[in-house]
């Protein structure tokens, strides 16, 4: 939807990129895109769908070894029982947004004695972001989000929004630095088969968008799409070594009791435990 | 005075409501619906003076479609219906309330599964198996209580009602001749009788 800027139109942007209410004349908002490129700058947040749940793996950027935590964290939020969201960008400008969302999450529940679903939830943090790029001559929100949530109608989903107010739904995808890096990771492994001993094939690809009639797509689980998403931050994080210290990932499934949804955010060592089997996996694969 | 039942039964409910639209000594109207459909498969049956009965029950019933319209299609649940009704009669309640006395019946798709709701004009909320509303109930609740049972079939839910409408033209003052019943089931809101036809002008 949001192409780079050409060079050519650099010059002309100058005039018309100071405020949000101005259209330049090829028809482009140009504080929304410059909105949209501060989030090129974030943390990297990967977000899955998976057959019973949904995992969401973000970078975490320590800015200083003094930083004393103040929030169990800086990426993760929890919205209602049943939806959460994952932040690249601004986080003060964030937090305003995530008060949106839980507000109209608890009203919505105040009003039908039931549980939003999950778009309409999106749909009105866009709403809300979407106002802010036509009215008012203030500046738009510089956050772009993940957010995963469950409901009776649709089951699990994914969606991202950025400043623009735009959102859609995803199976996977990527926001933040490097997303574009990730995003191409996902489009080969997301519904791909794991790879066996005995494939001496060349290994299938499935399309995630291209051809979804010609190939059923594989959903993984949880615990493979978890290794799937250290992968893709491994890449995105400037191909370091992945540490679980640098790497949040969350999951959300349905409760074991059945009422309701459960949020985690895996401990240092479950953590641990991801990261050892992709660099196993990875090792091994390098031996075949 | 109105006159308003709900019978739920296995893959259903029942709602049936006198047709009289009366004040003082006159009687205006003999063939009032007062079943009104508030989605494909509910409706509510409401009895309070004329204006807010109309009123309200529109006002609900457009709220509701406006939700449809809104969510690409998707429907309000029959629990989500009668708790948005709550809390519209409970906000206007300390303003100007809504006096209406009504009876929620709906089928749930998603479920399987019918629900009836009892609210009356202080947004009270109750979901219940049957009720009436008005001076039927006391005439008639006591005959639900003993024909009432779990599993009942669409006919013997009607024959409940029945039976409570034959109680109340042998025993209550007020002469209410025409009643409409209607019935909610997978396949929506149809009418399965009336006394006389709301279409007639």
């Amino acid at each position: 939807f949001f192409s780079p800027t050409p060079l050519l139109s650099l010059t002309m942007a100058r005039r018309y990129d100071a405020s949000t209410t101005t259209f330049s004349p090829e028809g482009r908002l140009h504080q929304v895109e410059y909105a949209i490129e501060a989030i090129n700058n974030a943390g990297t947040c990967v977000g899955i769908l998976a057959s019973d749940g949904i995992v969401m793996a973000s970078e975490k950027r320590v800015t200083s070894g003094l930083l004393a935590p103040s929030k169990t964290s800086e990426k993760t939020y929890k919205l209602c029982d049943h939806a959460a969201c994952t932040v690249a960008g601004l986080t003060a400008d964030a937090n305003i947004l995530i008060d949106q969302a839980r507000l109209r999450a608890g009203r919505y529940t105040y009003q039908y004695q039931e549980a939003i679903p999950v778009e309409q939830l999106v749909e009105h943090v866009c709403n809300y972001k979407q106002a802010y790029t036509q009215y008012g001559g203030l500046r738009p929100f510089g956050v772009a989000f993940l957010f995963a949530g469950y409901d009776s109608h649709h089951g699990f989903q994914l969606y991202q929004s950025d400043p623009s107010g735009n959102y859609s739904g995803w199976k996977a995808t990527v926001i933040g630095a490097n997303n574009q890096a990730g995003k191409s990771l996902l489009k080969t492994e997301y519904g791909a088969k794991p790879k066996s001993d005995d494939d001496d094939d060349a290994p299938e690809e499935m399309e995630t968008e291209e051809d979804p009639a010609e190939e059923e797509i594989r959903v993984p689980d949880v615990t493979e799409a978890l290794r799937l998403a250290v992968k893709v931050l491994s890449k995105t994080m400037d191909g370091t070594v992945p540490s679980p210290e640098k790497m949040e990932l969350f999951t959300m499934t349905l409760a074991e009791d059945g009422e309701g949804c459960a949020h985690h955010i895996l401990t240092e060592e479950e953590s641990k435990k991801v990261v050892d089997d992709v660099e196993a996996e990875a090792a091994s694969a390098g031996d075949a | 005075m109105d006159t308003v039942f709900g019978v739920k039964y296995d893959g259903g409910v029942v709602i049936a409501a006198d047709q009289g639209n009366a004040r003082s000594i006159l009687m205006y109207q003999r063939n009032l619906d007062k079943v009104v459909p508030l989605s494909s498969h509910s409706a509510v049956g409401v009895s309070g003076p004329n204006a807010d009965l109309v009123n309200f029950s529109e006002y609900i019933q457009k709220n509701i479609a406006l939700y449809e319209l809104s969510n690409d299609g998707m429907k309000l649940s029959t629990h989500a219906q009668a708790n948005f009704m709550r809390g519209e009669l409970a906000a206007a309640l300390r303003r100007g309330p809504y006096q209406v006395n009504v009876l929620l019946g709906g089928y749930d798709e998603s479920t399987e599964s019918s629900s009836l709701y009892f609210l009356d004009y202080l947004a009270s909320l109750q979901k219940v198996n049957y009720g009436c509303q008005g001076y039927a109930s006391s005439f008639c609740l006591s005959i639900m209580d003993r024909d009432w049972k779990e599993g009942l079939t669409e006919d013997e839910a009607v024959a409940i009602v029945e039976h409570c409408m034959q109680e109340l033209h042998t025993r209550f003052l007020i002469a209410q001749p025409n009643f409409i019943i209607k019935v909610i089931d997978k396949d929506g809101v149809k009418t399965s009788k009336f006394g006389a036809d709301p279409a007639d002008t």
